[in-house]
């Protein structure tokens, strides 16, 4: 099985390297995760990191709160002004980790940004939520977690990814917390049972009307 | 002995949302189970006088913090004066809709009351006290069945999948108002912002017609906005008119967009890839409409037509605006 980097955190990841090339800086990656987890870093560090921090652990993480508790315990001894996250994972769709670290390290976390704009040691943001945005404003250090929109992640070169071999790799071994949450199980989602193919063309509409009405129920 | 069950019932613009009227009653049907009270946390400005409303669903009793500061979700204010309120009624259990504001909220109360934390959640067994939640992983490829082993247990609640039923009795809730004093906020939450005409969200939408790559450009969403108008509904689209910049991605169903449950949701023009069908397959009902008889979404949606959405979209229009004339 091969890593990818989570889409979001390319949203997030691009975004921190955009910052860069306009206000100076340095952006480090912090991934959590087994040995294979470096597929990930060198790609990050190829896409405009500088260096990265690999908290390596095999432990089971079915607990984001765990997740979260060891990397706000690594950021602690790691100054930033701009904390970057992915809303959420693709994988457990959770969407916590985030907001919890910023709590648990007390700087303000303003989530699901589609646009940020950054001056004079202050951030304007625009959250997107249900039928519009929210615009929001906030001094650094301030952490943020990236939806779609935020940024059109680049590709890199060839040249690139000969290049991040040659940065630097910071790898500490992490125990994660026990989870407060206990998967009881893992199933299928039961099958959509396959439908009917009510005709053809126009002609069918009238037909499809009365099934949604009398058959579904639903208009 | 549990505590009670605590629902943070999200409110915009003075009242409820409906995914607030939802987890108040799935609150309620524990609260039974559990033989313990429910409280509903009214957060906003001007929900002092719409409690009664959190009664039809249920609710025993209601914790309001009204101010005009709290129209729009701050999480600093949102986050403090919830703890003030788990910490006067020491809940066994905290619901929240799995909207942008619960999902924003209920990890920040996780850390701070060191309590598990289930998102978007399905469906909420008991076992012995303990919550069960069922809730999609993988993009829904996969359902996961969590058990919550810390006091309190908090869980968000996936909008438009539990049903908001009106309680019988129906309850006249005591209200109470907690943290008179406005908490301190690192963040200035400015204004509401829309892209044109307010409308609902696609998550708490009954009725969505969502276009793909098959309606050719921009240009042609006009006929499926007329039959989502025809039908109290609204627009989605596939990733692909997403990316193509036909959509804003606010529109986007599926994988990387948004997860919706409508009651009725008519494809037009959408092949039904993977990442599309997780994001909409626990519709109730679903209509495909596309011109290429082999597309993956006939083998999933439960009606389909095949032909031309340019001939079908603006009769089945024309037959909607009948049919609600009608009825």
């Amino acid at each position: 099985m091969e890593f990818v980097m989570n889409p979001y955190e390319e949203y997030a990841l691009e975004q921190g390297v955009q910052l860069k090339e306009k206000h100076g800086g340095e952006v480090t990656v912090l991934t959590l995760g087994p040995e294979k987890s470096t597929q990930v870093i060198m790609k990050a560090l190829a896409l405009g990191a500088d260096n990265a921090t690999h908290m390596r652990t095999s432990d089971p993480h079915s607990d984001p709160s765990s997740i979260a508790r060891a990397i706000a315990a690594e950021l602690k001894s790691h100054p930033f002004d701009i904390l970057l996250f992915g809303k959420k994972g693709v994988d457990d769709d959770n969407q916590q980790v985030g907001q919890m670290v910023a709590e648990l390290l007390e700087v303000p976390c303003i989530t699901q940004i589609v646009k940020l704009e950054i001056s004079n040691g202050n951030a304007t943001a625009q959250r997107e939520v249900e039928g519009g945005g929210i615009i929001v404003e906030t001094a650094l250090p301030a952490a943020f977690t990236a939806e779609k929109d935020l940024t059109v992640p680049r590709y890199a070169s060839l040249r690139e990814l000969v290049a991040a071999k040659k940065k630097p790799i910071t790898v500490k071994d992490v125990t994660l917390q026990p989870s407060l949450l206990e998967v009881v199980s893992v199933q299928y989602p039961p099958p959509r049972a396959p439908g009917k193919i009510v005709g053809k063309g126009a002609e069918a509409v009238p037909v499809l009307v009365k099934l949604l009405h009398e058959e579904a129920k639903v208009i | 002995m549990l505590g009670p069950v605590l629902v943070f019932a999200e409110s915009s613009g003075g009242s409820f949302r409906k995914a607030a009227y939802e987890a108040v009653t799935e609150g309620r049907r524990l609260a039974d189970l559990l033989k313990v009270e429910e409280y509903a946390l009214a957060i906003g400005s001007g929900v002092n006088e719409r409690s009664a409303d959190l009664g039809r669903y249920g609710t025993d009793k209601v914790l309001i913090a009204d101010d005009p500061s709290f129209a729009l979700f701050n999480p600093d204010y949102y986050r403090q004066i919830t703890l003030d309120a788990v910490k006067k009624i020491n809940p066994g259990i905290i619901l929240a809709a799995a909207t942008s504001s619960g999902k924003d909220l209920a990890p920040r109360l996780a850390v701070h009351l060191n309590a598990g934390l289930a998102t978007e959640c399905t469906q909420i067994d008991l076992d012995n006290g303990r919550i069960v939640a069922t809730r999609p992983a993988y993009a829904g490829k996969v359902l996961l069945k969590v058990k919550i082993t810390s006091t309190p247990a908090i869980a968000t609640l996936r909008p438009n999948v539990f049903t908001a039923k009106e309680a019988i009795p129906r309850k006249n809730p005591v209200t109470e108002r907690i943290s008179l004093n406005r908490p301190n906020s690192r963040m200035a939450v400015k204004e509401f912002v829309t892209h044109g005409a307010k409308k609902l969200d696609l998550t708490e939408a009954s009725v969505i017609v969502s276009g793909g790559r098959g309606m050719g450009g921009p240009q042609n969403y006009k006929i499926l906005e007329e039959l989502a108008e025809a039908m109290g509904g609204v627009v989605g689209a596939s990733r692909a008119s997403v990316d193509s910049g036909w959509r804003p991605h606010s529109d986007q169903v599926g994988q990387t967009g948004r997860t919706v449950s409508p009651t009725l949701y008519i494809a037009c023009g959408i092949s039904g890839a993977i990442q599309h069908r997780v994001g909409m397959i626990n519709s109730k009902v679903i209509v495909a409409i596309n011109k290429d008889p082999e597309a993956p979404i006939f083998g999933f949606a439960d009606y389909g037509i095949v032909g031309d959405v340019f001939q079908v979209v603006p009769a089945l229009t024309q037959e909607m605006k009948r049919f609600y004339g009608k009825n």
